[in-house]
């Protein structure tokens, strides 16, 4: 059992955990994941490491609600205690010296974003951090991004500061406006990793994105986080979760994260029925569970 | 006379579930044996001088002296004879394929009526599992001059390898990447096959022996083996099993639908998708279901999709029935429940829809050759002969490759060109000196039972190896 330490509602729907997991935090880097468990008939799923602290033995995620799974999560308070958490998953980040370095993050991707900033900067790189908000109401962790980036620029949807409505917009400007970058890295919404690739790819600037497709073990042993990178199958688990964002088959990723839409809405529908079967003692289960 | 009524090769058939009740339910098909029918079989073995059955037996099991410990009615007796050898009695009884193995040898074989080896054993785990009353539980020696020993994995051969080692008075540790121990145990092999509670409660024998049990860590990730040796570990043992699923490698395999083996079955087993939505875990199942391959793995899909509920599972496979890798009972099994093979076919591509699912795939037909360096007939491709079928799921059952994550990440170990560790297989000892390996991370898929005689093998020689140490 892995307690959490802190919970935090970041902005609407995008919830912070604070986990109890030294043995993870001793070894965590930038760029890795765990797998989650909530409880006892929960499903594996990954989160992103938004931090770590290797003397306090702690870990940290920022995630979406999304369905069942992130709402049962959001749903913990501190001192609770998520059932499974397994990682450091992945291989971590490969950080050089590149020189200039754009980090583009949107939503849950802030955290990873701000952790990979802190190595790149060691390293001697020059880091512009491009945040992507919708609007100031989910606006989070700016500070902390500001304090790790050597440059900072943030991106409201609502155009509501400066005139780019997008991170990908300012990515192209940037490189346009003939300013250098020599690695782009991106976190958060597929769509922003799909858009800042077609900005970059014109610059021939390598744009390495982090994926986050279903998974079920994490570790390798099933193909269910299979992407599709320059031709090549890759498990996103074990062989990533980074790649080349200019080489990723976007189609694919996209279609493999929505193949069980229809399920993952029936689940998130009963989930409210499960709570109240739980306060009135109502057993009867919805009809699709009597196989046995 | 009195010789000739004494070879009764009459087996007592096992009670088992019907088919087409079966066919819908995760419940244990075979039911076992009651105590009348166990006592039947037992009294038919005739006790021979020199047995053939124990050399069948990839841990030694003392086979007769456990028959005859029943026949005299000392149930305890037969639970400590075979547990003296078998620390997994109840799963053992269930999935080793005796047929080659212990009955192969048995003498009454020759003459067409081996004893029920298996299901004897299986009688004897699970009277032992209900009277926990009346079995000692033996104890470890913990402490007891006892080194540290790590072991990666917590399959059949890991499993063995622990419960060996704790009687021998070590102090061991395993390390399990999944959430529940057990390994291919749990993910891999059916309910229906093999109960999870058997499992679990073999599990807890071997922890009641004083093993610690560390799940959700994966090793070469949360720490690394050389990690390990320097921590306060004298030796490490290697079983963290195959890993990575082998797919069929041809165009639309990544299409939604498409379940490798060890998904499809992880879901079901693991995350017990079949009890979706009560369990968080879904699984897509639709009509008609095409499984690729006609190893076990393949027959425990194929079964497993009809009890999801299924109309029409085909079993796809480029030879014919001859070569099936399956057990022979295993493939009966599939047959009866209604699981249509289709042979001497291969496919070449997947069709997908517009969302990106798998909707049909082009098959082609095969015709045998000349036998290949496997030695069975090399199946060649009938030129024109490509139709098209329509599918629901997609599942290539072909086996598994040796899983990087350990390999990358230890210094010295040496691999074969297939990937395994290199090792040796009467010690199990790798190029790394206080590393071992066995089950399938050193010889690639197999049973089991033969992953367990490897954690035995390994065992007896990391407690000599340690002992010589001082």
């Amino acid at each position: 059992m892995y307690r959490i330490i802190k919970r935090e509602l970041l902005v609407p729907n995008t919830i912070y955990l604070k986990v109890e997991a030294p043995e993870i935090a001793r070894k965590a880097k930038a760029g890795q994941f765990v797998i989650l468990r909530v409880d006892e008939v929960g499903e594996r799923f990954p989160l992103s490491l938004a931090g770590w602290d290797k003397h306090e033995g702690t870990i940290e995620v920022v995630f979406l609600i999304m369905g069942k799974s992130t709402m049962k999560l959001s749903s913990l308070c501190q001192g609770d205690c998520i059932m499974d958490v397994v990682g450091p998953l992945g291989k971590p980040t490969e950080v050089e010296a590149y020189g200039n370095v754009l980090l583009v993050c949107s939503t849950f991707g802030v955290g990873p974003a701000i952790v990979l900033a802190k190595p790149l900067r060691e390293k001697g790189n020059k880091v512009i951090s491009v945040m992507e908000v919708k609007d100031k109401t989910y606006l989070f962790w700016e500070d902390r991004l500001r304090s790790v980036s050597s440059e900072t620029h943030i991106v409201f949807g609502d155009g509501s500061c400066g005139k780019h409505r997008l991170a990908s917009q300012f990515v192209r400007e940037y490189l346009e406006t003939g300013n250098k970058a020599d690695r782009v890295f991106v976190f958060g919404r597929v769509f922003t990793m799909i858009e800042c690739c077609k900005a970059t790819k014109p610059f021939g600037v390598k744009t390495i994105v982090a994926l986050t497709p279903i998974m079920v073990d994490g570790t390798g042993m099933c193909g269910c986080c299979r992407v599709a990178v320059g031709g090549e199958t890759k498990f996103t688990c074990v062989d990533g979760p980074e790649f080349d964002g200019h080489l990723v088959d976007w189609e694919l990723l996209i279609k493999r994260k929505r193949a069980y839409l229809k399920e993952e809405a029936q689940a998130f529908d009963l989930y409210q029925p499960d709570n109240l079967r739980q306060l009135t003692g109502l057993s009867k289960l919805p009809e699709r569970a009597s196989v046995v | 006379m009195a010789e000739k009524s004494k070879l009764n090769l009459n087996r007592v058939p096992i009670p088992k579930q019907p088919p087409e009740v079966r066919r819908r339910n995760f419940n244990e098909v075979a039911l076992g044996y009651s105590y009348e029918q166990a006592l039947e079989e037992a009294n038919r073995c005739i006790a021979c001088k020199k047995p053939g059955c124990k050399d069948g037996c990839p841990v030694n099991v003392d086979i007769p002296e456990f028959i005859e410990a029943m026949k005299a009615g000392d149930m305890p007796e037969a639970v400590r004879i075979l547990k003296s050898k078998n620390s997994l009695p109840g799963i053992c009884g269930r999935v080793c394929p005796q047929e080659t193995q212990c009955e192969m040898t048995c003498n009454l074989a020759k003459k067409g009526g081996p004893i029920a080896i298996g299901r004897l054993e299986r009688y004897v785990a699970d009277w032992e599992r209900e009277h926990p009353e009346i079995t000692e539980k033996q104890k470890g020696n913990i402490n007891c001059n006892g080194r540290n020993v790590a072991i990666v994995g917590s399959g059949p051969a890991g499993l063995t390898c622990a419960a060996d080692l704790a009687k021998m008075g070590h102090r061991v540790t395993i390390f399990e990447a999944l959430h529940v121990a057990g390994g291919v145990l749990m993910y891999g092999i059916p309910e229906f096959r093999l109960p999870k509670v058997i499992v679990q409660g073999e599990v807890n024998y071997v922890k009641s022996l004083g093993v610690e049990i560390k799940l959700n860590h994966v090793i070469g990730k949360i720490a690394t083996v050389d990690e390990l040796l320097e921590n306060g570990f004298d030796a490490v043992f290697l079983a963290p099993g195959a890993g990575a699923p082998i797919f069929l490698n041809i165009p639309g395999e990544n299409l939604s639908g498409i379940y490798s083996a060890n998904e499809f079955l992880t879901r079901i087993n693991l995350m017990k998708a079949y009890r979706f939505p009560e369990y968080d875990t879904p699984i897509q199942i639709g009509k008609r279901v095409a499984v690729f391959g006609a190893g076990n793995v393949a027959m425990d899909a194929s079964r497993c999709a009809l009890r999801l509920g299924a109309e029409e599972v085909y079993i796809i496979y480029r030879r014919s029935k001859a070569e099936m890798p399956a057990r022979l009972e295993e493939r009966e099994n599939a047959e009866e429940e209604g699981v249509i093979l289709k042979l001497l076919t291969n496919p070449s591509r997947f069709i997908g829809d517009e969302k990106g699912r798998v909707k049909a795939v082009e098959l082609y037909e095969m015709a045998l050759g000349e036998p290949d360096e496997s030695g069975r007939p090399r199946p060649i491709r009938k030129p024109g002969s490509e139709f098209i079928m329509e599918i629901d799921i997609a599942i290539p059952a072909l086996g598994t490759r040796p899983n990087p994550v350990i390999p990358s990440t230890t210094k010295g170990l040496e691999l074969t060109k297939w990937g395994t560790v290199l090792t040796d297989e009467a010690t199990g000892r790798t190029s790394k000196e206080r590393v071992w390996c066995g089950g399938d991370m050193a010889t690639g898929a197999a049973t089991v039972i033969s992953a367990m005689g490897a954690g035995r093998r390994a065992a007896t020689d990391i407690d000599g190896w340690l002992k010589n140490r001082g």
